[in-house]
């Protein structure tokens, strides 16, 4: 399809423009200007959604979206959307809507919110840079951006315990950026070229520079497995736990992990070309370290009483569905792998949107205090069952969708202990998660709650009620429809079918 | 068309702070006024100055039609015009600040100084000569110092006399040098003795002289002993100024002497200084990390940085012009962050009357633009993207990475790493809450908006890079010997 070369150059520009600009506005907003801020959120966050309609209609039709700038000497800053790209941007720009609602809601009343926003929007358009970077250094280059501008968010309380959580998240994310920088430099003096390609660009290189590919593999998913939380790399994930409950959402399901786990994507399949890196031999060493994080973070949420903490290794093992997806190499595995992106998202941001209501209406944070909390927070607590049987693996959830493809790809390509792999992680999230819908659904109130707060139009304020379920609707419904042209699952397999097996 | 001769423009970049300077020390009011006006003008004037050499090529001004060797000879090249204009902008923002920050009686001397210091570094940068380099060297020094005195609190007076007998010595090193030179070869001018042979324990003689001595104002490891002191004890325009601009000066002659005068003599010293300067990196880091005091761990940041400059040195003889640009790049970057740096800590100390990290409180909602000037240098001091520390390293790293030279890599990286752990260890008390101490004091809305443009410019240069690698490589200045030909 033919369009209009300056709107094809444009469109990635105003995108990550609808959220930079909101933001910078939003820095110099008095405390007061309520209103004004939260219209501009709210344009800032509108304007992003129709502008990725818009794109994803363009990339449907095979439209090239591009905006090029030299930033250094031969190495240009690349904006492009392509089906991965949109398939990244897509969930965020709606998640970041529901969010800023859910944030809008959350912290009304309390200090600091026009620093807050700012910087909330500094951490989507960073994500929004992730998502259409076109090569290696545009990737580096938002993503340490993502590092800093969620780093005051995650202080925001400004306590002493954030400060720790804050020095957390510095130590694991700036030692993540460094092995980045080292693994892309190092790249680049190797093949000339740190743009993304389908097929990846190192696989014309002389078999002599095979052992330094390997180890700028591991230096690349090193610095990204920090945020996509890989084993031993978590650490940093359930301490960031002090934050607000949106901010939980931002790093757990819109922004940070999600930009780790597509950079895995991206390096895999666009720098080193999926079939490349299987003959490397890199490929399973990552699917038995996705696995082992699967299986670590689930065990490690059963001993948790805390319902962010619990949720937060539940983070850890979710998001390794996707490396694994990726590292079994093959079409219907990468599928599940992809997909996961997307329902995990969804689900898990149903997941703390319900804990921040829990928390904020009934001073509720731990699962011990979770006793017959659904009947007085029905609603909260049927958004949270949807979401939590869909981790387990339920149908028709969408989390049922993800383990479906990776089930068939790991038996695609042979490699049948995964489904061993998969199954115990099914089993040990029903372990951590029914238990909590039946203290919710089924036992008796121990009494009153710890800090009640009413709010007289439902269980609790409408902007913090409807956001999660809606999130946890779309979760239903991505596994329900998940055969409609555009949903998910589809767009997902438009992304394996263009990026992957096209020759 | 620009209504001042082209002719009289270099002479002009030199007379106007000249004058400048002069007439506040004459006036005895409004001193601030026509301090910034003179400055403003200066930035003015290297406006037109590049734009004219992008137009036609370096070019040369004999002052007077007085040719070398018996008159003053002014060059233009590419690198000149890029330190010129890192230090008219740099100076404009530390002269819009110092309007607001200097009481009236501390003006009067604030800003004759303060002008004569811009006058002789623009003196510095368009010298071309040996021994002209060694009269704008010492007048630069004198005046920093004078600077440094300035406050005339006990610590500042001992620090400035630690400094002035250091940048003394230098000097004098500096100066021994070139009479050695000047009694073998007849002359000072750089591309002569360039070409002429010296005979090589004259020149070994010569070039070490000289090179201790602008080590010692430059203030590489391990003679960075008077730095912290001086840096932190003066006031903050005057420690905003020495940091960025001035010890600057010294690698700029070292440069010069390098590419043109002794290329051969330099590489060999290229793996010693490379090492001195790796150490500086790591041991600036380190002490940087265990300051308890603000202005002090931005002043041992410096010594950290000033690092970079050398520890790249070995990686120009096989990289040649591409490194330099590299370098150059890095001190750019660094002037405008740490002059940035040093005013937003100069305000936190002006408003709670303490710079003590640990006791600061609630510094991002009290004063959120100088928490942002903090926030966009730290990025540039810790070499993240976008900003121009960041371009510099990634050159760097690529170049070292090239040859092979992992060392150099390692350094690097290390170094960025404990630049975070510095700059966040400031960052995370402006986030957060500490114990309250007194009564808080206004600070003026200039002396936040100074040290945040500057921040705000050393990200720009993250996306400059490629215009000013263009605009250093007009005359080919990291090419030995190719003046012949403007």
């Amino acid at each position: 399809m033919i369009i209009n070369p300056a709107f094809s150059a444009t469109l990635p520009v105003a995108l990550v423009a609808s959220s930079l600009l909101p933001g910078l506005i939003i820095f110099a907003l008095a405390e007061e200007s309520v209103r004004l801020r939260t219209a501009l959120n709210l344009l800032g966050a509108l304007s992003k959604l129709l502008l990725v309609a818009l794109m994803l209609w363009g990339v449907y039709h095979e439209a090239a979206f591009e905006t090029r700038f030299e930033l250094l000497p031969g190495l240009p800053l690349v904006l492009r959307a392509d089906a991965l790209s949109l398939l990244f941007i897509t969930l965020s720009a709606q998640l970041w809507f529901l969010t800023t609602i859910y944030a809008v809601g959350y912290l009304e009343g309390s200090p600091h919110r026009s620093r807050f926003f700012g910087f909330f929007s500094l951490c989507v358009t960073a994500t929004v840079g992730v998502a259409m970077a076109g090569n290696l250094l545009t990737f580096i280059l938002f993503y340490e951006m993502l590092t800093l501008s969620t780093y005051p968010l995650v202080v925001h309380r400004g306590t002493a315990v954030a400060r720790r959580a804050g020095e957390a998240y510095l130590l694991y994310t700036v030692l993540g950026g460094v092995l980045l920088l080292l693994g892309a430099v190092w790249l680049y003096t190797l093949t000339g070229t740190l743009a993304f390609r389908p097929q990846g660009v190192v696989g014309d290189l002389d078999a002599r520079h095979h052992t330094s590919l390997i180890i700028i593999f591991v230096l690349l998913i090193g610095g990204l497995g920090v945020k996509a939380a890989l084993l031993p790399l978590h650490g940093w994930l359930p301490k960031a736990m002090v934050a607000p409950a949106p901010v939980s959402a931002l790093l757990h399901a819109v922004a940070v992990v999600k930009a780790g786990a597509f950079g895995i994507v991206r390096v895999v399949y666009d720098i080193f070309g999926i079939q490349f890196a299987a003959t490397l031999g890199v490929m399973m060493p990552l699917a038995w370290l996705a696995s082992a994080t699967i299986i670590y973070g689930s065990v490690r949420a059963l001993f948790q009483d805390d319902l962010k903490r619990r949720l937060a290794y539940s983070t850890v093992s979710q998001v390794s569905y996707i490396a694994l997806g990726v590292a079994l190499v093959g079409p219907l595995a990468s599928v599940g792998g992809l997909v996961h992106l997307v329902h995990q998202g969804l689900m898990k941001i149903t997941l703390f949107f319900c804990a921040g209501n829990l928390a904020e209406t009934l001073g509720i944070h731990k699962i011990s205090e979770m006793n017959g909390v659904a009947r007085r927070m029905p609603w909260t607590m049927t958004a949270f069952t949807v979401a939590s049987l869909g981790m387990i693996g339920v149908p028709p959830i969408a989390g049922f969708i993800s383990k479906w493809y990776l089930s068939l790809g790991a038996m695609e390509v042979g490699a049948d202990w995964v489904l061993l792999v998969l199954a115990g992680s099914s089993a040990l999230n029903a372990l951590y998660f029914l238990p909590i819908l039946y203290r919710a659904w089924f036992l008796e109130p121990a009494g009153d709650w710890p800090q009640e707060r009413h709010y007289p139009r439902a269980e609790t304020s409408l902007a913090l009620l409807i956001p999660p379920v809606i999130t946890a609707t779309l979760a239903l419904a991505a596994g329900l429809l998940a055969s409609v042209p555009a949903s998910p699952q589809e767009w997902a397999k438009l992304v394996v079918l263009r990026e992957f097996l096209d020759p | 068309m620009s209504i001042v001769s082209p002719l009289v423009q270099p002479v002009l970049l030199i007379a106007l702070p000249l004058v400048g300077s002069i007439m506040a020390f004459l006036l005895s009011s409004r001193r601030a006024t026509v301090g910034v006006a003179v400055v403003a003008g200066n930035l003015g004037l290297v406006g037109g100055l590049i734009g004219r050499l992008c137009a036609t090529g370096p070019w040369q001004h004999s002052v007077g039609g007085w040719g070398a060797p018996l008159g003053i000879d002014l060059y233009l090249d590419g690198l000149s015009a890029t330190m010129l204009a890192m230090t008219a902008l740099v100076s404009l923002g530390i002269s819009a600040y110092s309007a607001a920050y200097f009481s009236a009686t501390a003006a009067r001397h604030f800003w004759p100084l303060w002008l004569l210091l811009l006058a002789a570094m623009n003196a510095l940068f368009l010298s071309r000569d040996l021994f002209n380099l060694y009269v704008t060297l010492e007048l630069v020094g004198i005046a920093a110092v004078a600077l440094t005195a300035m406050r005339g609190q006990r610590d500042a007076l001992v620090a400035a006399m630690r400094y002035l007998l250091t940048t003394l010595l230098g000097s004098m090193s500096y100066l021994l040098g070139v009479a050695l030179l000047y009694h073998s070869v007849g002359s000072v001018d750089m591309v002569l003795i360039g070409e002429t042979p010296v005979p090589p324990p004259v020149a070994a003689a010569a070039f070490a002289l000289m090179a201790v001595g602008l080590l010692l104002k430059t203030a590489l490891f391990p003679f960075h002993f008077w730095l912290p002191g001086a840096h932190s004890s003066a006031s903050a325009p005057v420690s905003a100024a020495l940091s960025a601009l001035v010890v600057k000066v010294g690698f700029y002659i070292l440069l010069r002497l390098w590419i043109e005068v002794f290329p051969a003599l330099a590489d060999e010293i290229a793996g010693l200084l490379g090492f001195l300067g790796g150490v500086a990196v790591l041991w600036g880091s380190l002490q940087a990390i265990l300051q308890q005091r603000a202005k002090m761990l931005v002043a041992y940041s410096t010594v950290a940085q000033l690092g970079y400059f050398f520890l790249a040195l070995p990686l120009v003889a096989a990289g040649g012009s591409r490194v330099w640009g590299a370098i150059v790049l890095l001190v750019l970057a660094h002037a405008l962050a740490k002059a940035a740096m040093f005013m937003a800590a100069g305000n936190l100390l002006a408003f709670a009357g303490h710079d003590r990290i640990r006791d600061l409180d609630r510094v991002v909602q009290r004063m959120p633009l100088t928490a942002a000037a903090l926030g966009l240098a730290g990025v540039s001091i810790m070499g993240l993207p976008p900003s121009g520390g960041f371009s510099g390293k990634w050159l760097l790293l690529q170049a070292s990475l090239e040859q092979g030279n992992w060392p150099i890599a390692l350094v690097l990286l290390l170094g960025g790493v404990l630049a975070a752990v510095y700059v966040f260890k400031l960052l995370e008390h402006i986030f957060t809450s500490g114990t309250p101490t007194g009564e808080p004091r206004a600070v003026a809305r200039t002396m936040e908006w100074a040290p945040l443009m500057l921040a705000i410019g050393a990200i720009a240069l993250g996306f400059l890079t490629t215009t000013v690698l263009d605009l250093l490589a007009v005359g080919e200045p990291f090419v030995p010997g190719r003046r012949d030909d403007y």
